[in-house]
Order: C-alpha cells, then sequence, then structure tokens
C-alpha cells in the first residue's frame, strides 16, 4: 500500500522559507499519490534554477537538466519508454525564456506530460534579475530599472502552441494546486499548469499579501477560481472548428485578465491524437509496446544490402 | 567503382557533377582528370566564367589527351572553341535524340514534359562510346523508376538506346577506353556512407533517430526514415540541434540505442548538451556528424575535416566522449554499429567523425558478413537483481568507472541524475573528496575502454614495415593515400600509412610505435592547420615533417596526394596547401 511518504526523498533541501517552490512540491508528491501511480514508474524532469532541484526531492526517476533543457530530454525518454508517467517542472525563465523554442514544439507535438512552471517573475538563483513574466513597467527589488519589455503570456502561448490542456494554478493553494496537477496528469496530451508562485527572497510586488489582495480597497483575494464564475474551457466536440476556436479565443482572452482580479483554474481542454498515437500511424510497429521493451537487436538488414546490388 | 559529387548551395541547380571512376582493381578515390566528359550544358564545358570568382573554369580542361568530350550539337560549337584538338569531339543533338525517342513512343508532343531526360540520351551515348552492355544499362535505368513510374522507366530506357543508336550510327569506333563488365565471383553492390550507417544504425538496433535539416546530414535520417515501418525506428524532426542531442540522450537513458546525426553548425549547438550527457553517464547518444566545410556556414555544400579538435573539446570542462573517424564507406558501418555498443558499455556519448565527402561518396563493396556483429549493452541490472537490496546507487564508486545502470521503470532502481556535481545516488553534493573520485570514475571509463578495444580498430597500418617516407591521416583522406601510395611506389618512392581511427580515446602507444620507425612523416589533411598532426604531438610529443593540407572545400584527389607529397619530398616543402576544385 503505498503511501505519501513513499514519494518523498531524504534529500537536503535547501530552498529559502517561505518558497513557492514548496507547495509545488508538495502539491506534486499528493497529486502522484493520490492518482496511485507507482513512483518507479514516474519520471520527472527539471532545468536550472531553484525550481530545477525538484526531482531530488521526489522519489521517482529524476533528471536534473540543463537550463531550459528538461522538454527535449523530457519527450525523448517519453517516445522511448511511453509506459513512464512524465512530469517536466521548471521555472519561467527556463521555459519561457532559455528554452521558449522547447515549449512551442513541445506543445506542437501534444506528447502526453505535464509541464509545470514556476511563474514568479524573476530569476531567483541568479538573485532576482526579470524573468520573461515580469511585466513591463515593473521592478522587483534588485532590478536597478523597472522592466523595460513586454511579458510573455504563458497561457495565451501555450493555447497557440498547441498544447491541449492549459490551465493556471497558484503555489500557496496546494489543494487547488493538486487538483489541477491530477488533471494535468490524467490528460492525454501536452498539459501546461501555469503556477503563480511568491519569491520571498526577491519578488517584493507579487508577494503572499499582493495575492490576497491586502492593498486592494476591498482587501478581496486577487485569485478567483474560473470555474466558480461558470467558465467552462473544455472542448466537447474536437472536430467542430467553431467550437474549437471559440473555446480557444474565450481562453486567450480570459489569460489577459491581470490586476485586481487574476483567474486561476482550467483554461482550455480538448482531446486530440497524441504525439505518440500519431507517431503508431506512421510506425504501425510502435503501438505494440513501448519502444524499450521491444527487441530491435540483431534485425535483419539483408534486404538492404540487397537493394543497393 | 568509386563516385562522388559536388554540388552548390542552392536549389535551382547552378554547376553539379558526378565523378565516376571504374577500374578493373578495386580503386578507393576519385583523379582530378577525365577520360570522358559529359557536358549537358555549356557551363560544364566553360565554367561560369563570366564570374568574378568562377567556382571552375571549364570541366574541358580536365580532359585527359585521348579522351572524349560529349556535348550537345545544338550549342553549335566549332573545335577551336572547345580548344582541345588533342581529345575526341563527339557533339550529339540531345533533343532531336530525344524527340525521335518519344515519336517512337507517341509523346512527341510532350516534349516540354520530357526535355529533362536529355541526360538520359547522353548517358546512353556515353555508354556506347565505352561499349557497355546495353542491357546493362537498360537494367540500371529501370531499377530507378518503380511503382507508379515504371512506364517513365520504359520511356527513359528508349532514350538511352537512341542515344546509344546515335553514336554507333555516327562515329568511328575508336574510343580508346572501354569498360566491360568482369566476372565476379561474390555479390557487390554499390553503397554511400550516409547509407552504410543507416544500416549499421538498423543492425544495432538503434530504434531512436534525431535530427534537424542540415546538409550534409539529412541524407541519412531520411533514409532511416524511408524504412522506419520496417524497423520500428522513430525518427524525431526537432526545433534544433540542441533539442536534437537531448532528445535523443534523453531516449538512451530510458534505454533505448538512440542517435542523432548533424554537422558543423549544428553540433556546435550540441556542444552544452554533449556535455551533459558525459557527466550524466548516459549510455549514448551515438552522434554522426558529418563534417562540411567551415566555419560558421562556410562552403555548406561541400566537405572538410576541420572538425575534430572540436569534437574532442566540445563543451565546458572535462567528461568523457569517444570520438570515432571512419575512413571510408564500410568503416562509417562497421564503427557506427560499435558505437551503440560502447556508448551502452561505458556509458558516454560516441560521435562518429564523418564527412560530406565519405557521406554522398558512392563505392562498390562486397556484401559484408554481419553475422559475427554482437550487440553488447553493458551491465544493466533488473527488477530481481535489485529486490531486497540496499537503495540502489545509480553512480556506485567502481574500480573500472563503470556504475551498473537500471532502465527507469524498473521497480527498485529509481535514480536522481543531474548535470550539478553528484554522490553516488544522483543527489547534488559539493564535498571536495566526492568530486574528486567522481571526476576520476568518470574519466576511468576512457582507460577502460582503451584498455578493451582492440588496437585493430584504433590505428590501421598500411605498407611495408620500413619506408622512406610515412604518411599520416584520419578519416576520408584514406582512399586517395592509398590510391596515391601505389603511384609514389611507382617512382620508387617507399611508403607506409597510418589511418588513426580513434581520436578518443587516443591510441598513443600505437601510434609512437608506428612512427617511431618512420623516416619523414607526412601528415595529410583537409584542413588548414593539421588538427592531427597536433593531437598527436599533443600526445606523442611526435611532431611531423612536413604536411599536405587542403581547405577549399573540395576532397583530396588521389592525384594531389601523390603531387603534395612529392612536393613535400622532394622539394623540401613544409607545407603544401591542394587547390583543386
Amino acid at each position: 500500500m503505498l503511501e505519501l511518504k513513499d514519494y518523498r526523498t531524504k534529500v537536503h533541501n535547501d530552498w529559502c522559507p517561505g518558497c513557492g517552490d514548496f507547495g509545488i512540491l508538495n502539491a506534486v508528491q499528493m497529486a502522484l499519490f493520490e492518482l496511485k501511480l507507482e513512483p518507479h514508474n514516474v519520471a520527472i524532469f527539471s532545468g536550472i534554477g531553484c525550481s530545477g532541484k525538484t526531482p531530488h526531492f521526489v522519489n521517482t526517476y529524476g533528471f536534473h537538466t540543463l537550463h531550459g533543457r528538461s522538454l527535449p530530454i523530457a519527450t525523448g525518454a517519453k517516445l522511448a519508454n511511453r509506459d513512464l508517467t512524465v512530469v517536466a517542472v521548471g521555472g519561467d525563465g527556463d521555459g519561457y525564456g532559455i528554452g521558449a523554442g522547447h515549449f512551442l514544439h513541445a506543445g506542437r507535438r501534444n506528447l502526453d506530460f505535464t509541464y509545470v512552471v514556476h511563474d514568479n517573475q524573476v530569476y531567483g538563483l541568479t538573485k532576482g534579475q526579470s524573468s520573461p513574466t515580469l511585466l513591463k513597467g515593473e521592478r522587483t527589488k534588485s532590478m536597478p530599472a523597472p522592466a523595460i519589455v513586454e511579458a510573455i503570456n504563458p497561457i495565451a502561448t501555450a493555447i497557440s502552441s498547441g498544447y491541449t490542456f492549459v490551465a493556471r494554478s497558484y503555489a500557496l493553494d496546494v489543494r487547488h494546486l493538486k487538483e489541477i496537477l491530477k488533471a494535468a496528469v490524467l490528460h492525454k496530451g501536452s498539459a501546461l499548469v501555469d503556477v503563480l508562485q511568491t519569491c520571498p527572497t526577491y519578488n517584493d510586488i507579487n508577494t503572499k499579501e499582493w495575492y490576497a489582495g491586502a492593498d486592494l480597497p476591498t482587501k478581496s483575494p486577487r485569485l478567483y477560481k474560473l470555474e466558480e464564475k461558470g467558465y467552462d474551457g473544455v472542448v466537447k466536440n474536437p472536430d467542430d472548428s467553431n467550437e474549437v476556436t471559440q473555446k480557444k479565443v474565450q481562453a486567450i482572452t480570459s489569460s489577459f485578465e491581470w490586476g485586481d482580479k487574476i483567474p486561476i483554474g482550467l483554461f482550455y481542454k480538448i482531446d486530440e491524437p497524441t504525439f505518440e498515437d500519431m507517431i503508431g500511424t506512421r510506425i504501425p510497429g510502435y503501438k505494440a509496446s513501448a519502444l524499450v521493451k521491444q527487441d530491435l537487436f540483431n534485425q535483419n538488414v539483408d534486404q538492404l544490402f540487397q537493394y543497393l546490388t | 567503382m568509386f563516385a562522388n559529387i559536388e554540388y552548390h548551395s542552392n536549389i535551382k541547380g547552378e554547376h553539379s557533377y558526378y565523378r565516376v571512376r571504374a577500374s578493373d582493381h578495386d580503386v578507393h578515390s576519385h583523379v582530378d582528370w577525365i577520360d570522358l566528359l559529359i557536358a549537358l550544358d555549356k557551363e560544364t564545358l566553360f565554367g561560369d566564367i563570366h564570374k568574378e570568382f568562377p567556382t571552375h573554369n571549364g570541366h574541358r580542361n580536365e580532359v585527359s589527351p585521348g579522351g572524349g568530350i560529349i556535348y550537345d550539337a545544338a550549342l553549335r560549337l566549332k573545335p577551336e572553341d572547345i580548344g582541345r584538338p588533342d581529345v575526341n569531339l563527339y557533339p550529339i543533338p540531345y533533343l532531336d535524340v530525344l524527340v525521335s525517342a518519344l515519336k517512337e513512343t507517341g509523346h512527341e508532343h510532350e516534349l516540354s514534359k520530357y526535355q529533362v531526360m536529355t541526360n538520359t540520351v547522353a548517358f546512353g551515348a556515353s555508354s556506347a562510346l565505352i561499349d557497355f552492355d546495353f542491357d546493362l544499362v537498360a537494367e540500371a535505368i529501370k531499377e530507378g523508376f518503380t511503382g507508379r513510374k515504371v512506364a517513365l522507366g520504359d520511356l527513359n530506357v528508349k532514350a538511352a538506346r537512341h542515344g546509344y543508336d546515335f553514336v554507333k550510327q555516327t562515329f568511328h569506333d575508336d574510343f580508346a577506353y572501354k569498360l566491360h563488365p568482369l566476372p565476379t565471383k561474390q555479390k557487390r553492390m554499390v553503397i554511400r556512407g550516409v547509407q552504410a550507417v543507416g544500416i549499421a544504425k538498423f543492425r544495432a538496433g538503434c530504434a531512436f533517430q534525431t535530427y534537424y535539416p542540415i546538409t550534409p546530414a539529412t541524407d541519412e535520417s531520411e533514409y532511416l526514415e524511408s524504412h522506419q515501418k520496417e524497423y520500428n525506428i522513430v525518427v524525431v524532426q526537432t526545433e534544433d540541434e540542441i533539442s536534437a542531442v537531448l532528445m535523443a540522450t534523453g531516449a538512451a537513458h530510458a534505454g533505448v540505442r538512440a542517435a542523432t546525426s548533424t554537422s558543423g553548425p549544428g553540433f556546435s549547438l550540441m556542444a552544452e548538451g554533449l556535455g551533459w550527457a558525459g557527466h550524466t553517464e548516459s549510455p549514448g547518444p551515438v552522434i554522426i556528424l558529418y563534417q562540411r566545410t567551415g566555419p560558421s556556414t562556410g562552403l555548406p555544400t561541400r566537405t572538410e575535416q576541420g572538425d575534430m579538435q572540436f569534437v574532442l573539446h566540445a563543451g565546458h570542462g572535462e567528461f568523457p566522449r569517444m570520438a570515432i573517424a571512419p575512413g571510408d564507406t564500410m568503416e562509417c558501418f562497421y564503427d557506427t554499429f560499435d558505437a551503440f555498443n560502447y556508448a551502452e558499455k561505458f556509458q558516454m556519448p560516441v560521435v562518429i567523425i564523418a564527412d560530406k565527402f565519405i557521406a554522398s561518396s558512392y563505392r562498390t563493396v562486397e556484401i559484408p558478413d554481419v553475422s559475427g556483429l554482437k550487440i553488447d549493452r553493458g551491465q544493466i541490472v533488473t527488477e530481481p537483481e535489485l529486490e531486497g537490496k540496499t537503495p540502489y546507487k545509480r553512480y556506485a564508486f567502481t574500480p573500472l568507472g563503470v556504475s551498473p545502470r537500471t532502465i527507469p521503470g524498473t521497480k527498485g532502481g529509481i535514480f536522481h541524475t543531474t548535470g550539478d556535481e553528484h554522490d553516488e545516488y544522483g543527489s547534488i553534493t559539493e564535498n571536495s573528496e566526492n568530486r574528486i573520485k567522481m571526476m576520476q570514475k568518470r574519466m576511468r571509463k576512457l582507460e577502460l575502454a582503451a584498455e578493451v578495444i582492440p588496437d585493430s580498430k584504433k590505428v590501421s597500418f598500411f605498407g611495408p614495415p620500413k619506408a622512406d617516407v610515412t604518411l599520416v591521416g584520419w578519416g576520408s583522406t584514406k582512399g586517395a593515400i592509398l590510391d596515391a601510395m601505389q603511384d609514389l611506389e611507382a617512382d620508387a618512392i617507399r611508403c607506409n600509412f597510418i589511418q588513426v581511427r580513434y581520436l578518443n580515446p587516443f591510441p598513443a602507444e600505437l601510434v609512437s610505435k608506428f612512427l617511431s620507425t618512420s623516416n619523414l612523416k607526412v601528415l595529410v589533411e583537409g584542413n588548414y592547420s593539421g588538427q592531427l598532426g597536433a593531437l598527436i604531438r599533443e600526445h606523442t610529443g611526435i611532431a611531423m615533417d612536413r604536411k599536405v593540407l587542403k581547405f577549399n572545400g573540395r576532397p583530396l584527389s588521389q592525384n594531389e596526394v601523390y603531387d603534395g607529397v612529392k612536393d613535400a619530398i622532394k622539394n623540401g616543402m613544409k607545407e603544401v596547401v591542394m587547390a583543386h576544385a
């Protein structure tokens, strides 16, 4: 019988006290536990940054890769062994900055995996520079001057790149995040979960108090759940191009809501054939079993030589 | 038979050509003279001399005395225009001959559609001049047109036949060069480097190939893709070469044999990924690097041996990687096969350093017996072996440096891996003692590879033990060196040849041993600085006496090696730069 502790390791954790990473780590472990996924059938991939250390703290196969490069490595592993549950985690700089190219193309492929992005608007491990999600004109405490370039909108970018499950959650709302992560892992296809997260050390703008709306006249939380407002981002009929377009436009429109009110939850979901399914249409043998379980050694190559005679 | 292609980096055409060399003995290279030139257009004859820097000055200058030129009679050239009174001229009205062939099959009204077939007319004409068996010509043409294209094949045979007959009816049968089939015992094939690599991958059980489109590497990936159904190989076109090398590394870590193929610019992007693969002791990937002329975009469709030192040092910090340089088409086959065994056995990336020349050249070879090739996946720990044991250590310290690995998905075999320095479990640590031991463990694997791999694979030695001149080279210059050695021998210059095939781990003792008895050491390389010479000096302290180099993007020919070596030894030139286009 699996217990939650089976998903934890004894590796020393060196994140700052109060870091949003803890919430994400707990939610990942709880989601895997509640989905009853056996630890050895899960592989977690990360990039570089504070969030990059996540795999070391989860008792599954773990790949702490290069800055911005978790997705290619995760993709290769998943294609080699599609029986693995593959989760990639990384920071906003890792995924939307240096790894932006891979972020787009992973969505295009619709590989069956989940990508969890720690979105705290700063580069933490290099001491607080602006990340691609910091809004233009904002200045966190270690920046010499406000940001002079536009921020990336991860939700809109993911939808236009082909991700088939696009959601946002909040690192300090572990229950909500855990449920979103479970849905993302169960989704067959590329799932992006953009996680708003505090960096108590370097982001003095988007703080826990700020998310709680302490500065607002009404002192009401900024974050609200899409589903509580009757929002439905799920495409019912993937063959209905009108519905698909309408749901995408709705999601992209909602993703630009930022300020006093910020939506979290499932923005968009559609069931489409995965990359693995599509490879199976080209290579019938790919469908038989995970590639790593096939004996492809010592295959006969005589006919290839004979063709050249 | 040996054939190679030269072409421009564009799509509309410009002057592209094949050189085909046939002989009754094994030929390993091309030569810079032509016995029979088939000119499909005017530029082939005269070059692109209208330009400030012409790519070539016309192949008419390269035809050997007594040789022949087939060209289009419609060009209305007078013999003095061609300016070669010492060669035989065979003007053939390509279009008229083609029209006569089309008339016979009722296609005369579709001339514009079939105009491209004038090349087949010229091909048929050339086979008549050398008195080649037309049935074989017809057979070869038909092989190129299968399925829905069978009728087109027949039409091409007809065009070739008309070209053939035109020559037989129009010209005296006085052409000096004839080509007749030789009786053979063993079945032979005509194979290109990219095909040899591809077939080796199938045989080795490579299940995963990534690539980003780049000349001249993509041909190999397309070859693999064309057989993906039969061999269950997943070929992924990635968003860039960073992704290509890392996707393959991810697949290798996940337990399949994985590879990627690229050229210099792509390999430059792979440098960081190569380091991650080396540091995390990934059982692969196998990287095939088809060098082209650098730096930067360089001459994208031309060849060079300019990336060897880069391969040996690519990536920051020190980590193990193997580098093997096959010298000919079938060495491409065997070295690629071995690369997968070594990648898994020693848990490191393996780079096969080939080049454009070897990738795209055709050679006649005997069909190899592959039954002796054995798969060796190295040490893999499975679930039953792990049961009841203490926690598994992916990076366990072992006397030989190799830690038995598990394949993700194995119960009890969970591991973490990281590009940070790590302990035996793969957890990050900045401990000093551990750092030293981990570095030594990783690098120890290269020593192990050097111990395990047979000497015969690392270095090849050709010629007599004692010689006046020792030629030293690596990679695709092998063929030209072997063929030039015969010419040098004919000039009473006794020579032998050391071909270095394993560049890392470098067989220092073997190379030292061979070189220590040599009189004059002449380095022959397709690059500017003599990179192998530097590598040999680094590992053995032995310096080359002379260098014959070429870096204009074109491969060294047999006659260039001969001329270069002669200049180096007779005229005492320290460094000879060859320049044939």
